[in-house]
């Protein structure tokens, strides 16, 4: 097995490969291309307008007012008015076209981000906070979206107008034309270095903003620990630390860029004090006519905006290049866990563990190694280990939530890695230890491995499960339930997961611990009814009571990493001290008292 | 049965609809009615000026500074004007350039001071708005803290994190954005209306006939992007707390195959978040062109105009460039307005949430004036205790009780017997509805938070750790414990076996929730947590479920040593924990059928403790 390519958040020291990771992204605007056509297009002939009104005013001064021709005036003032007002129809066209294809971008995007997501296995999960996630998600695409609806086009037009402007003024009068060109110089030099020491800058308070939302969902989600503790003020200190330490970041961004950003704005202003300066005294020798000049001024101060704002769609760009680094880092992050192509076609449950080792990625030895198991269909086996002794590692190995390191696992006779993910997981279903409820009705919690399942269906799993509680909310089967629904208690949600299992009616069920927050009468009844399920279907039960390990035909005993013992519970109290130890303690106790 | 189900509503909400506008309550309202939107406005200036009262000296000379830079750069047109009119004739007449050379002097200096002004506002302005930013967020993290799980339990985790980032975010863009386009637009408007009258008083009215168009079109798209705008963070939320919930139960969506499931559901918000943008992008592709349109046409007009009267003699051209110089400069930042616009509608909306979130009064609070009580006893009284989750349906019904110092008790019955609920009172993660609680003979309401908890400590089955490592997670509860202490406090458990096996030992980093440890082992560190904080009173509230029975006798042995010293509250399943009570307490609806020690009621033979207390021998055979 190759190493997992799992990508750690990368620190903001680390080299932005970011222009290429922008340019990567650029399937997702292929399909607008023609909104970006026509978009392009319209900047483009809005810039020429713009160009053009300034000429017309030239074209006044020289001509009707210096000649007294009074019918010109009304001639060319209305080629002006018309010019303005198809500059003004081009923005709103560049506009309408604009919403769709950005929005569609980012909404594929986003789509392809938490396809993706689902896709990457437990690994990658465990060690990516949501929270980290979720800025990807949301703050990054939006930062790419931005550059890529106004951003692009600007970037382009700006320069475009900028040369066209430059063009036009040296044809105009060359002395005052180099005048603006030479003031373009330095101003695209500094650009250019503000927008390295920019990235690093934006890189850390993008990456210290996720870490405040992880701060945030931790706080969250632990609420009920820092209560108990009344260590609200800890974790303020947590949070405080870096809320200031983004405070920090977020001041040098600020300092970087209102240096710039004045510097923008005073070049410009300088170049026209030379202009008016040489113009004026052009136009005093006669070598320059009056309207030139006006035009020239006004063509110039029309540059102030494209310059100005090239800071700012520069330092954009150089934003959307990190986010996109991050969404990519996401990306391309390969799912280590991928199905293979074939399926059982008559299941039956037969579940071998053929000479399995399984190792955490970063740890030094591994959790489970030589694990042989041959759990016949219909079978029922109960794994018992101590404490961190790799039960719930072993579960997860059969339905791929993780993926052994070596050896393998066979789901009737086939290498689970060779079954598609999807026929793998109908086989084989778990109630887990902590149940994962959604923000959906309870029917849909409970029919989740099953979405067809019919009430009938549904009320078997819950009688099963002894949750028939679920009735008795306020809109049985209906009600939601979840983190946005009504909450249930531990013990509850148990057993509700565990009626997910069985109406998933799989041919593998794993009951990974699945009764320990239910109380013993309960426990009791749930496993008294389970015996008919487990009579039928091939059953994994991670179990600590002895009363549990009584439904199982057979129990192993995990033990260092590996299978010590395998047979009858009866038989392992007999003859294995250590199992005993295990599992007779309850009966130590009671002869105690 | 399906008949039953069948007649229920098709969709029902998860909560009822409050038709009130106060707290978080506005949140789930698509449109709110005038009087509401006008007291949620007030709200959030109310929010806003607490924000900015004590930056209110730095504001001053904001003002003052952005006064000096806008009038910098009014000036420039001007001069221009200056220099065509009044610099060119005397070169013309051969007098020479003086003139000419005092103008452009004038305009480097003005060039400097706008340079240096421009500079100073945006650093200062820019230290302003991250102050508050910072202060914002303290703010919102710290009141989220003080309110009660069972506000948790409702906000969800998915909207807390919501309001803390985006929302803040959007605060961050209109303080970044916001004002400065905002005070230059509102500068330049009013100084070009007055110079443009002071050059030439018909040529000023005519450019002033288009306010009343700019008036109108921007009140137009000020009332509909409102709403617009409203929909854009209503939608982003949605999509944050369906992205939030599958990405936590990540394990389950892959386990049972709902991928595809979930990325329908995904599709769906994700498309209305789309809709909603559109739409908000669409309503400023038509005020932008609109407010050029208005802008080109006047530009037009004074052209032709200003050409006429040109052409008579009435004005000079010189007057006629500063007229287009000024009217580009002032239609260009109502261009930005409308940006403007955009974030100030998504601040707003962020606003309207922040201080809605900052109203929420905690259900429990902290005492005026706390009585004091440094080191207590333990002994707990419940004093005609009632307690109902809902009106009128009473979980626990007028309960006396009296844990003397040093006692263990444990709670004893079926599910919604009321045991937790019993739990949750004495560490005040709700108050009594009637009656008191007391800590050594102090109604617990009298303590402040810090005292309480210091005396009180609950461990329950949600055994969050956080991120950082196992010596971290178990001195959360006592920071100050040193390094040995921590190491104690896990041997006293037992837990100092499976951590010292961990690559790192105590300084190995916990992943994500725990992800990496055993259900089993998390509850160890748990309890190694709340054994360190070493309190009064101890509440297990199934704190040893899911230990299997080595680590389960480690803590039971460890439990008679921790437990002698203080005052325990124990529910657990497992009644091998509850014989190590003093006491118990068989609860049913929220009263207590039997009390006495196990002993006792196991010897009477009958009751309802005998009853399990054989149903579970049976189980262990």
């Amino acid at each position: 097995m190759p190493p997992a390519s799992v990508t750690q958040p990368l620190s903001p020291e680390a080299a932005p490969r970011s222009s290429t990771s922008l340019w990567r992204l650029r399937g997702y605007l292929r399909p607008h291309m023609w909104s970006l056509i026509v978009m392009l297009a319209a900047a483009l002939l809005a810039v020429i307008v713009g160009l053009l009104i300034p000429l017309v005013t030239r074209a006044i001064v020289d001509g009707p007012i210096h000649d007294h021709d009074s019918a010109g005036i009304v001639r060319l003032g209305s080629i002006a008015m018309g010019l303005g007002i198809f500059e003004a129809f081009l923005i709103f066209v560049r506009r309408w076209f604009q919403a769709p294809a950005v929005m569609g971008m980012e909404m594929k995007l986003r789509g392809d981000l938490y396809q993706h997501l689902n896709e990457l296995p437990m690994e990658f999960h465990s060690r990516w906070q949501s929270g980290q996630l979720l800025s990807r998600v949301t703050s990054d695409l939006s930062t790419i979206r931005r550059f890529s609806g106004f951003g692009l086009i600007f970037l382009v037009t700006n320069v475009i107008q900028l040369i066209l402007t430059s063009a036009l003024l040296m044809h105009l009068y060359w002395p005052l034309g180099l005048v603006v060109i030479v003031a373009a110089a330095p101003i695209i030099y500094t650009s250019m270095s503000f927008e390295k020491r920019y990235v690093l800058v934006s890189r850390r308070v993008q990456d210290q903003r996720g870490d405040i939302a992880t701060q945030v969902e931790e706080s969250a989600l632990g609420i009920r620990v820092i209560k108990s503790f009344g260590r609200s003020r800890y974790a303020f200190d947590k949070y405080d630390l870096r809320a200031k330490r983004l405070y920090e970041s977020e001041m040098q961004q600020v300092r970087l860029a209102a240096k710039f950003w004045t510097f923008l704005e005073v070049l410009p202003n300088t170049a026209l004090v030379v202009v008016l300066l040489l113009g004026a005294l052009a136009v005093g020798d006669g070598d320059l006519s009056l309207g030139t000049l006006v035009a020239f001024v006004t063509l110039m101060l029309s540059l102030v905006w494209p310059v100005e704002s090239l800071g700012v769609i520069l330092a954009m760009a150089q934003e959307s290049m990190t986010a996109a680094d991050r969404v990519l880092e996401i990306l391309d992050t390969k799912p280590t866990i991928v199905g293979g192509d074939q399926t059982v076609a008559d299941p039956r449950g037969h579940v071998q563990l053929e000479n399995v080792d399984f190792m955490f990625p970063d740890a030094d030895e591994p959790t489970l190694h030589g694990i042989n198991l041959d759990i016949a269909p219909g079978e029922t086996i109960a794994i018992v280990g101590a404490t961190g002794s790799g039960k719930t590692a072993l579960t997860a190995l059969i339905p791929r939530l993780r993926d052994v390191t070596g050896g393998r696992v066979l789901v009737d006779g086939v290498d689970v890695r060779d079954l598609t993910l999807e026929s793998l997981r109908t086989i084989v279903a778990t109630a887990f230890e902590d149940p994962t409820l959604f923000s959906m009705s309870a029917r849909e919690n409970i029919a989740l491995g099953r979405p067809g399942a019919t009430d009938e269906e549904i009320r078997e799993g819950l009688e099963i499960a002894q949750a028939m509680f679920v009735y008795d909310l306020p809109w049985g089967l209906d009600t939601r339930i979840g983190e946005q629904g009504m909450s249930l208690s531990g013990g509850q949600r148990q057993r509700v997961a565990l009626a997910r299992a069985i109406v998933a009616r799989p041919h593998v069920l794993i009951l990974d611990d699945t009764l320990s927050a239910l109380d013993v009468h309960t426990e009791a009844l749930v496993e008294e009814s389970l015996r008919t399920v487990l009579a039928s279907t091939t059953s994994i039960i991670v179990a600590h009571r002895a009363s549990t390990v009584q439904l199982a035909d057979k129990v192993a005993l995990l033990q260092g990493g590996t299978i010590t013992h395998i047979g009858q519970h009866s038989e392992l109290m007999a003859t294995v001290p250590a199992y005993r130890e295990l599992l007779a303690a309850d009966s130590e106790e009671v002869v105690r008292s | 049965m399906s008949t039953t189900t069948d007649t229920l509503p098709a969709e029902q909400p998860a909560e009822e609809p409050t038709s009130d506008w106060r707290g978080v309550a506005a949140e789930t309202m698509d449109e709110v009615s005038v009087k509401t939107s006008l007291i949620l406005r007030d709200r959030s200036r109310r929010l806003l000026g607490s924000l900015l009262r004590p930056h209110k000296n730095a504001l001053l000379v904001v003002l003052a500074v952005v006064l000096v830079e806008n009038a910098a750069r009014l000036a420039i047109p001007f001069l221009v004007k200056e220099g065509i009119d009044s610099g060119i004739p005397p070169i013309k007449r051969g007098d020479g350039n003086h003139t000419l050379l005092l103008i452009v002097a004038v305009v480097l200096v003005i060039v400097a001071i706008q340079a240096a002004s421009r500079l100073i506002f945006l650093i200062l302005s820019g230290r302003i708005g991250q102050q508050t930013l910072l202060e914002l967020r303290r703010r919102v993290f710290k009141h989220f803290q003080t309110l009660t799980p069972a506000f948790h339990d409702r906000y969800t985790s998915g909207r807390v994190i919501s309001r803390s980032t985006s929302d803040v975010d959007a605060i961050q863009e209109m303080l970044d954005n916001g004002f400065d386009g905002l005070i230059t637009a509102a500068l330049t408007l009013f100084g070009t209306a007055v110079l443009l009258l002071v050059l030439d008083v018909e040529l000023g009215l005519i450019a002033l006939l288009s306010f009343p168009f700019l008036y109108l079109i921007t009140r137009w798209f000020r009332l509909r992007s409102a709403i617009y705008y409203r929909r854009t963070r209503t939608t982003i939320a949605a999509l944050i707390v369906q992205f939030v919930e599958s990405m936590t139960g990540i394990k389950a969506v892959q386990a049972f195959r709902r991928e595809g499931r979930n990325e329908e559901i995904f599709h769906e918000v994700n498309d209305d978040n789309r809709d909603a943008n559109e739409d908000a992008w669409r309503l400023i592709g038509l005020f932008m062109p609109g407010i050029k349109l208005i802008g080109n046409v006047t530009i037009g007009l004074v052209l032709v105009v200003g050409s006429y009267r040109a052409y008579h003699g009435e004005v000079t051209v010189g007057v006629l460039a500063a007229f287009l110089i000024y009217l580009r400069q002032f239609f260009e930042p109502m261009m930005d307005i409308s940006q403007f616009y955009n974030t100030f509608q998504s601040a707003s909306a962020a606003l309207e949430k922040l201080s809605g979130v900052l109203e929420e009064e905690p259900e429990i609070r902290d005492p005026a004036s706390p009585t004091r009580l440094d080191e207590a006893d333990g002994r707990v009284t419940l004093d005609g205790v009632s307690f109902s989750y809902v009106e009128n349906r009473p979980v626990i019904d007028s309960l006396d009780l009296d844990i003397p110092a040093g006692q263990t008790v444990a709670l004893v019955g079926m599910t919604g017997a009321g045991k937790t609920t019993i739990a949750k009172l004495v560490s005040r993660f709700y108050d009594p509805t009637i009656g008191r609680v007391q800590l050594d003979g102090v109604d617990i309401r009298e303590l402040d938070d810090e005292t309480l908890r210091h005396n009180v400590v609950m461990v329950t089955q949600e055994n969050f750790l956080f991120a950082g490592t196992v010596a971290d997670n178990i001195r959360f509860g006592r920071p100050d414990a040193t390094d040995e202490q921590v190491h104690d406090a896990a041997e006293a458990i037992g837990a100092s076996t499976f951590i010292e096996a961990m690559p790192q030992g105590y300084e190995t980093e916990i992943e994500s929730r725990g992800g990496r440890l055993s259900a089993g082992q998390r509850q160890l560190v748990a309890f190694a947590r709340a054994f360190l904080a070493d309190p009064a009173v101890l509440i297990l509230d199934e704190a040893t479920s899911s230990l299997d029975v080595p680590s389960e006798r480690l803590v039971q042995r460890a439990l008679r040593t921790i437990l002698a010293r203080r005052t325990a509250i124990i529910i657990a399943h497992r009644l091998s924990t509850v014989e190590i009570a003093d006491r118990v307490l068989v609860l049913e609806h929220g009263t207590v059928v039997e009390d006495g020690t196990p002993a006792d009621l196991i010897a009477s033979g009958e009751g309802r403790y005998s009853d399990l207390h054989d149903a579970w021998l049976a189980s262990l055979a």
